[in-house]
């Protein structure tokens, strides 16, 4: 034992702890692209030094199935459906987008009825990707609870998409137009009843982390970006109010009956986790004010426009109406026509902007559909909110910006 | 304004405004559906853009999309789409190019742009100038093509499956139980480009034939030689009653009946 103490003793100094030819280099791991804080098909190259993350580089597209190209070989309406699967969290937040991208080429005007409820269903869409998003953040920071507890919302949610489309997450609700069938009064009724009982849940389970003192730690000047980073970088949504910007779609270019609707919108001060965690907590508050204000005001009358040329008749009328039935297979067959010309629609997302860039060359089909996804530039930024954090940081930042890749793969 | 669109400020004035400070390098001006598109020179654009952010509020850039017109002589058109946050304004700046011509790249006013960039690199096969990343981004590992450009078909080239005997993911020659198929609905009658069935005797050099008319009786080939050529019997009955009837053998399939 002495001999080799003696052997090592000359091996090492004081100043240069690194013993001999030893060399130490960084260590590259891979985080995913099977991971459960990953939040989906996620590759991400990291390379430490130690615990602490030196550079990241997110590899994704491992969900890429070309719905650009597959809409380009639809009609519009054909292609509506493909927008359901791109956030699957938040589908009718997506198909909103793209409706309103169609509407503004052909100049369709919505009848009111229909807009309150694509109001009021893109709201219960943004409680419902919240209260997953939220969750899933808790749980990537070690809570179990709250994520237990929130999911049961958004089931509740998804039972009301199920009662107003048929289908609990893929709904395609939205049309060109409207809404593709008006809600039973029950439902609206039943909706107005969880209004007022699930927000004490939802207290219930967020007093639980918003000033618990471990969730601080490790969410509290994590990744904190500036106002000026967070512009340049294409942040939108939660992820740039949470650095301070107060700009909502919503609110700076509403579309559909939102500037009908009264509602704020909070913003961060430092622009770290923990800020972009608690705007979403306090968006569902608002969303659930605006449902309120939406389930109130909501007039009757057409859930869709009437313009047999764009929106298919109802059934009933097609048995009895020969010029019904004939619109209805020219509808379900060729489809409408769209004047040829290009527009770029942006609608909030849950998650963020969310554009359609919409090519038409007059046809019955899109020439080209860019979608702009929202999670692209935030997860492009990895590398930069990453840097010189621990390797935990990085579940919470991953958390804290709301990857869905569907659509971010597209 | 009859659509629920989003709403931005007034566009009055703005294409002008900008026009002239885009100055030399602008090409083409469209102001349709309430958005406004620059078409620019494209050695020009990263200076355009620089000053449209610097000198005229416009902070983000939120979009950069490829668009494919095989039929122009540069085919491929890049789509800028900024964002004001300041003036809520919105502006879309274009530049076309082709496989050969490098887009300068934007990656040193908006960082943003790196990933954006990439796409319509992978998508298309746009070179950009100046991007230091430009790796392919959506498509596989090792991806061959370009998937976005109107040539590529959309079953593409090859599949991939995970082969039991090699122990590993196998790429193949895409092989489908069925083509693709797209109908067309397209009304012949708003201009089809094709030629519809029995269109294409239409305006050749032999005239339609005249129609077959039965004026008299002996045109209409009926008469006592008809009478008698029907009256023969046919030579398939004959056949028919000369040859035994078939015995039912037990065939294959009866005896596998049985069997069961």
């Amino acid at each position: 034992m002495a001999d080799y103490l003696d052997e090592m003793d000359h091996l090492a100094d004081d100043t240069d702890p690194t013993v001999g030819d030893l060399e130490i280099q960084n260590f590259t791991i891979n985080f995913g692209p099977q991971h459960p804080a990953a939040h989906g098909v996620l590759r991400m190259v990291m390379e430490l030094d130690g615990e602490v993350v030196e550079r990241v580089d997110p590899h994704i597209g491992l969900l890429h199935r070309g719905t650009e190209k597959l809409i380009e070989h639809k009609t519009y309406l054909q292609a509506l459906p493909y927008f359901d699967r791109l956030d699957y969290c938040s589908p009718l937040a997506m198909e909103h987008s793209y409706v309103l991208a169609i509407e503004k080429l052909l100049d369709l005007e919505v009848p009111l009825r229909g807009q309150y409820l694509r109001v009021l269903f893109a709201e219960l869409t943004r409680i419902c990707n919240h209260m997953l998003n939220i969750g899933a953040h808790v749980m990537d920071v070690g809570a179990m609870t709250p994520n237990i507890w929130v999911f049961e919302i958004r089931e509740q949610c998804l039972e009301f998409f199920e009662r107003a489309s048929g289908a609990r997450m893929h709904s395609a609700w939205f049309r060109p137009g409207g809404v593709h069938q008006d809600v039973p009064l029950k439902l609206l009724t039943d909706m107005a009843d969880w209004l007022d009982e699930f927000p004490s849940f939802f207290e219930d389970a967020m007093s639980l982390v918003v000033d618990n003192r471990i969730f601080k730690q490790r969410n509290v000047d994590i990744a904190t970006v500036s106002q000026d980073d967070a512009i340049r970088w294409g942040f939108s949504g939660p992820v740039l109010r949470g650095s301070g910007v107060a700009w909502d779609l919503r609110k700076s270019q509403p579309y559909d009956v939102y500037d009908r609707m009264d509602f704020e919108v909070p913003v961060g001060t430092r622009g770290d986790c923990y800020d972009r965690f608690m705007v979403r907590v306090e968006e569902v508050r608002q969303s659930a004010r605006i449902m309120r204000q939406c389930l109130n005001e909501m007039p009757d009358g057409p859930v869709a426009s009437t313009d047999r040329k764009i929106v298919p008749p109802k059934r009933a009328e097609m048995k009895q109406s020969m010029e019904a039935l004939i619109h209805h297979f020219k509808l379900y067959t060729e489809g409408f026509h769209v004047p040829a010309g290009e527009v770029y629609v942006a609608t909030e997302s849950p998650k963020g902007e969310f554009g359609v860039y919409l090519v038409s060359d007059g046809t019955n089909k899109p020439y080209r559909c860019k979608i702009r996804p929202t999670a692209f530039s935030h997860l492009q930024a990895m590398d930069f909110m990453c840097k010189g954090h621990m390797l935990p940081d990085a579940t919470a930042i991953l958390g804290a910006i709301d990857v869905v890749f569907g659509e971010c793969d597209r | 304004m009859a659509h629920s669109a989003p709403v931005i400020s007034s566009n009055t004035g703005v294409a002008a405004k900008l026009g002239k400070a885009i100055g030399a390098a602008l090409l083409d001006t469209v102001e349709a559906y309430g958005e406004i598109s620059f078409t620019v020179e494209r050695s020009k654009l990263a200076t355009v853009l620089e000053k449209l952010r610097d000198k005229h509020e416009y902070q983000q850039l939120m979009e950069i999309a490829g668009v494919d017109y095989p039929d122009r002589p540069e085919r491929f058109e890049v789509c800028y789409h900024l964002l004001s946050l300041t003036k809520n304004h919105r502006i879309r700046v274009k530049v076309s190019t082709d496989e050969d011509n490098a887009v300068p790249s934007v990656t040193h006013i908006w960082e943003v742009a790196g990933w954006l960039e990439r796409e319509v690199f992978d998508m298309y096969g746009v070179l950009f100038d100046g991007n230091t990343d430009l790796r392919r981004i959506l498509t596989d590992y090792g991806f061959q093509g370009h998937p976005f450009r109107k040539d590529f078909p959309l079953t593409g080239y090859v599949e991939m499956r995970y082969s039991e005997e090699a122990k590993r993911v196998v790429y193949e020659p895409v092989k489908l139980a069925q083509d693709f198929r797209s109908f067309d609905f397209m009304s012949p009658w708003e201009g089809a480009d094709y030629i519809l069935p029995g269109d294409e005797k239409v305006g050749g050099e032999t005239p339609p034939p005249t129609p077959k008319t039965t004026d008299d009786k002996k045109d209409t080939g009926a008469g006592d030689k008809a009478n008698e050529e029907a009256a023969k019997p046919s030579k398939r009955k004959e056949a028919a009653a000369k040859k035994p009837a078939p015995k039912r053998t037990k065939s294959g399939t009866q005896k596998k009946g049985e069997g069961k």
